[in-house]
């Protein structure tokens, strides 16, 4: 099946407009010696009716889970169906970016809602348009710093996404400046102490997150003095967007960016992406960072109307004295969120305070399982760290019911032997967990 | 129209959340105060007010299926319903990513074979999936780049952009710490080779060239581009943006490239959903297969596994895997064309440009009069000048038309620019169509430029004052 609608008639009228006899003429251009004439090993067309099977039967490949304990950076949320069926609208996922302003004003005032609606969820003045997932976002306002700043060594907690540091890693390298890891404290959260030592006039920037990669909540304010005492940025990213419903945003606590992964805001988990990245900001980065903008204006009537704005920070305007090089960012996911977090309201609240409860009862019904320990003391959102006799075990014993179980943070943190990452959602049932327990008795 | 704030009733809510069926301690009793937040600030609608609010807005845009989108250089073909619905499958969206290997078999091996297809479709020795759009695959690809000549020990500095190169290119290399150079076009729009070879030394890391270019020309000189880039030791880059001009009519590979990346949101027909998500897998030639991002799917036997165990690559560009449900509809799209469906797309993309220029070309300047490929840039100085009608004059008078406008003001060596990229997915009735429009607004802008100047005059709303929004900007509602 192709999508070209030319008949044989159309073409040849249209080669004799071109004044062409031959299709191939067209590519003259291309030297002779590089001319394919059919593109290698490749499986035969296939009608629509042969794609669909085709593509069902890779997806039978998959196993589904029943039930899904891990989150690190992912989390199973239930989605409301008005989401998909406004998001499937293709008015929206048809169009590209919104350049011609008149003709895009459904996508402009949306995202300009979601910058209004992320702006106060994580409590900052503003916020773009999306980057392309927590982790790039984080690296992104890495970037940032180091150049605002001029300084040459990054400091990012240990007990931050182990992904995230990675890329951001990944991205200090490419752009020649340092980072330097700061050990979590018994309780969880950073080495209070060590950032403080470790701080200097050479370091542009802070980097935290919380909750942590543990689940634990961070104590934002004093980390965000320590930052500015050596005038340092903060940048505190989330993992579960929905704890902001009920956690104090790091906006309210000093923080200079926000980042984090807003998956969590009505998109499926689809095996790590489409995701979008939340980036939010103090008044003052506003013609600094990194991304798109939609801002409001008025057209010559006087009518409110929505524009991208302060394109002049962006690549295609400053080429090679951009911000950042993003162009196409995640602007339907950001509009799936948008419509979430409406569709929820202050219902984000009883949302966030349901996965407490969960997390509390999957909590306290595993560490009194005989040889099972918490790890952490510091309060959590809806991830916690348990120690187990044999991490291996549980997973594989909870997969073979069709659970998948915790997430090993062995690979990372090789202290952490038979340590699992475990998440609980509105989307476990008290029956779910029971059960779980029962496996794992 | 009202924003959604305004539509906001204390005590509305569009969803519900169950009941807890587990025990409710107040969390107070074990999250400390301060770690808790005081107002939620956040719209209260009901699901009709919500559903009218976007279903609204929906109908104050513009997209593929309501009509023709000549965006140049996005390739704005339509994107076949079959790869939405197969995308949706439970089996495609449910899985965490983090999954064990035997939860994800199908989806690995989706994203294996899609490597495989574009290593083919491209001449490339492999692919990465991981980078989410262009310019991020982009960034990706200047990385490996960085990584090559420093495993080699050279200190290479300099990348050297074309004059017509998309604005992501030098701030690629800019952000990998490289000096970006620009390299003049000729007479004919393709690369200077006196230039190149002038510019070229034991500095310069790569060449960044898009081709076909901007211009929508396809550098006929590539063979000797390359041999001067190679010659020297430097890599080959190539922006795939303008792939969709040149599937099953010749490979990257096999001219040369050592990169290139690719959007799956222009060539594979993935929608572009209003700015994303999209995907930018780059391929990368046999040297530098070492350097590609991790985690990386190997095969053992029939299954396959994640593996990070690739001491030399450059790390993550991201987290998980890249925009996999992107890659899945893709998938759907290559399988569904086949080789011979790919080369029919190039082809009748192709024509469809060069039918467009034709027909269009005693009404607007031509700066660059050659067989174009997938795209045409025409310049809108001749109306400038009989009648200080613009480019954006033009364009917002074609809204009025109904037809999204081209691409204007770029490439920025041409003055004025009008890019036309038409697609395959085009009828000839639209593209008669359409160009009987654009010759309507020709005529116009000679007999009464203030309509055209006024235009558009159909629109929700009219010409936006863009200077207000960025000298007082307003990107967040106050109450």
């Amino acid at each position: 099946m192709d999508y070209c609608p030319h008949t044989k008639e159309d073409i040849a009228q249209m080669q004799a407009v071109v004044g062409i006899n031959d299709i191939e003429e067209l590519f003259a251009n291309i030297p002779e010696k590089f001319r394919l004439k059919q593109i290698p090993d490749m499986p035969p067309a296939l009608s629509e009716q042969e794609t669909m099977a085709l593509m069902n039967s890779i997806g039978a490949r998959n196993k589904l889970p029943n039930l899904t304990l891990t989150g690190a950076g992912a989390y199973a949320h239930y989605i409301p169906a008005v989401v998909s069926h406004l998001v499937g609208r293709a008015e929206f996922y048809t169009a590209y970016t919104p350049y011609q302003a008149e003709i895009s004003q459904g996508l402009l005032q949306a995202i300009y809602e979601y910058q209004t609606m992320i702006a106060r969820l994580t409590g900052m003045e503003i916020a773009n348009a999306s980057m392309y997932d927590g982790a790039s976002a984080m690296a992104e306002a890495a970037v940032l710093c180091s150049k605002m700043s001029g300084r040459g060594k990054i400091l990012i907690a240990r007990s931050v996404h182990p992904e995230y540091l990675r890329v951001a890693r990944t991205y200090a390298w490419a752009n020649g400046y340092e980072v330097q890891v700061i050990p979590y404290a018994e309780n969880g959260q950073i080495d209070l102490e060590k950032l403080s030592g470790n701080l200097d006039e050479n370091t542009s920037g802070v980097i935290i997150q919380s909750p942590n990669f543990f689940g634990c909540l961070e104590d934002i304010a004093p980390i965000a003095n320590t930052a500015h005492e050596k005038g340092a940025f903060l940048i505190s990213a989330f993992t579960d967007g929905t704890s902001l419903g009920l956690i104090k945003p790091a906006g309210e606590c000093g923080a200079d960016f926000v980042v984090g992964e807003g998956q969590s805001f009505g998109n499926p988990l689809n095996y790590g992406g489409p995701y979008l990245g939340i980036l939010a900001a103090r008044e003052k980065f506003l013609r600094r960072i990194p991304g798109r903008l939609a801002g409001q204006t008025v057209d010559k009537d006087g009518r409110r109307g929505f524009v991208l704005t302060l394109q002049t920070r962006e690549q295609h305007i400053r080429r090679e004295k951009a911000t950042s090089n993003i162009c196409s960012n995640e602007a339907l996911c950001a509009l799936a969120a948008g419509i979430y977090l409406a569709a929820l309201g202050k219902n984000l609240r009883r949302l966030a305070l349901l996965n407490v409860y969960k997390t509390q009862y999957l909590k306290s019904k595993l560490s009194q399982l005989p040889g099972w320990k918490i790890n952490f003391s510091a309060p959590e959102y809806n991830e916690f760290v348990v120690t187990c006799p044999d991490a291996r075990e549980v997973n594989d014993r909870l997969a073979n019911e069709g659970i998948i179980g915790g997430y090993d943070l062995s690979k990372d943190y090789p202290e952490l032997k038979n340590a699992l990452l475990f998440c609980a959602t509105e989307m476990l049932l008290k029956e779910n967990i029971d059960h779980i327990v029962r496996i794992l008795k | 129209m009202e924003l959604i704030f305004e539509l906001s009733k204390v005590g509305r809510r569009a969803a519900d959340v169950p009941l807890s069926d587990v025990p409710q301690i107040a969390p107070e009793s074990f999250i400390d105060k301060k770690y808790l937040r005081d107002e939620l600030d956040l719209p209260e609608v009901s699901e009709i007010d919500l559903v009218r609010h976007y279903t609204k807005l929906s109908q104050r845009n513009f997209g593929v299926d309501l009509g023709f989108y000549p965006l140049g250089s996005c390739t704005m073909k339509y994107n076949p319903k079959i790869n939405e619905t197969v995308a949706a499958l439970p089996e495609f969206t449910g899985l965490h990513p983090y999954a064990p290997h035997e939860f994800a078999q199908g989806n690995l091996h989706l994203l294996f074979m899609m490597q495989r297809l574009l290593s083919n479709i491209f001449g490339m020795a492999e692919f990465t999936l991981q980078p989410a759009a262009g310019a991020h695959g982009e960034l990706t690809g200047v990385m490996m780049i960085k990584k090559y000549f420093e495993q080699k020990g050279e200190k290479r500095r300099v990348v050297l952009i074309p004059d017509t190169a998309h604005g992501t290119n030098p701030a690629s290399g800019a952000l990998c710490g490289f000096e970006t150079v620009t390299l003049r076009s000729n007479g004919e729009g393709g690369v200077d080779l006196e230039h190149l070879e002038e510019l070229m030394s034991e500095e310069v890391a790569a060449l960044m060239l898009t081709n076909p270019n901007t211009l929508g020309l396809f550098e006929r000189n590539i063979e000797k581009v390359a041999q001067l880039v190679h010659g020297n030791g430097g890599l080959l880059y190539g922006d795939g943006a303008n792939a969709n001009a040149f599937l099953g009519k010749t490979r990257p590979g096999d001219l040369g490239f050592d990169v290139i990346q690719l959007n799956l949101h222009k060539t594979f027909s993935t929608p572009h959903g209003g700015g994303g998500p999209g995907s930018g897998p780059v391929g990368v030639s046999a040297k530098l297969i070492d350097f590609l991002p991790v985690p990386r799917i190997v095969r053992k036997g029939q299954e396959f596994h994640w593996s990070e165990n690739f001491p030399q690559t450059i790390g993550r560009v991201r987290a998980f895997y890249g925009n996999f449900n992107v890659v899945v509809k893709a998938y759907a799209y290559i399988r569904s064309l086949g080789a011979a469906g790919l080369t029919r797309a190039a082809e009748m993309a192709v024509l469809n440009a060069n039918y467009v220029k034709e027909i269009l070309k005693p009404y607007y300047d031509l700066p660059y009069d050659h067989a174009c490929m997938h795209e045409c840039v025409f310049s809108g100085s001749k109306q400038v000048a009989e009648s200080g009608v613009h480019t954006t004059d033009i364009a917002k008078r074609l809204i009025d038309y109904h037809y999204h406008p081209p691409t204007i003001y770029f490439p920025l060596i041409v003055p004025e620019a009008i890019m036309i990229e038409p697609t395959e997915t085009e009828s000839k009735e639209t593209l008669d169509n359409f160009c009987a429009a654009m010759i309507a607004i020709a005529r116009e802008a000679k007999e009464n430029p203030q309509h055209v100047k006024d235009a558009p005059l159909t629109t929700p709303v009219k010409r936006l004052d863009e200077v207000l929004a960025a000298r007082k900007p307003d990107v967040c509602w106050k109450k």
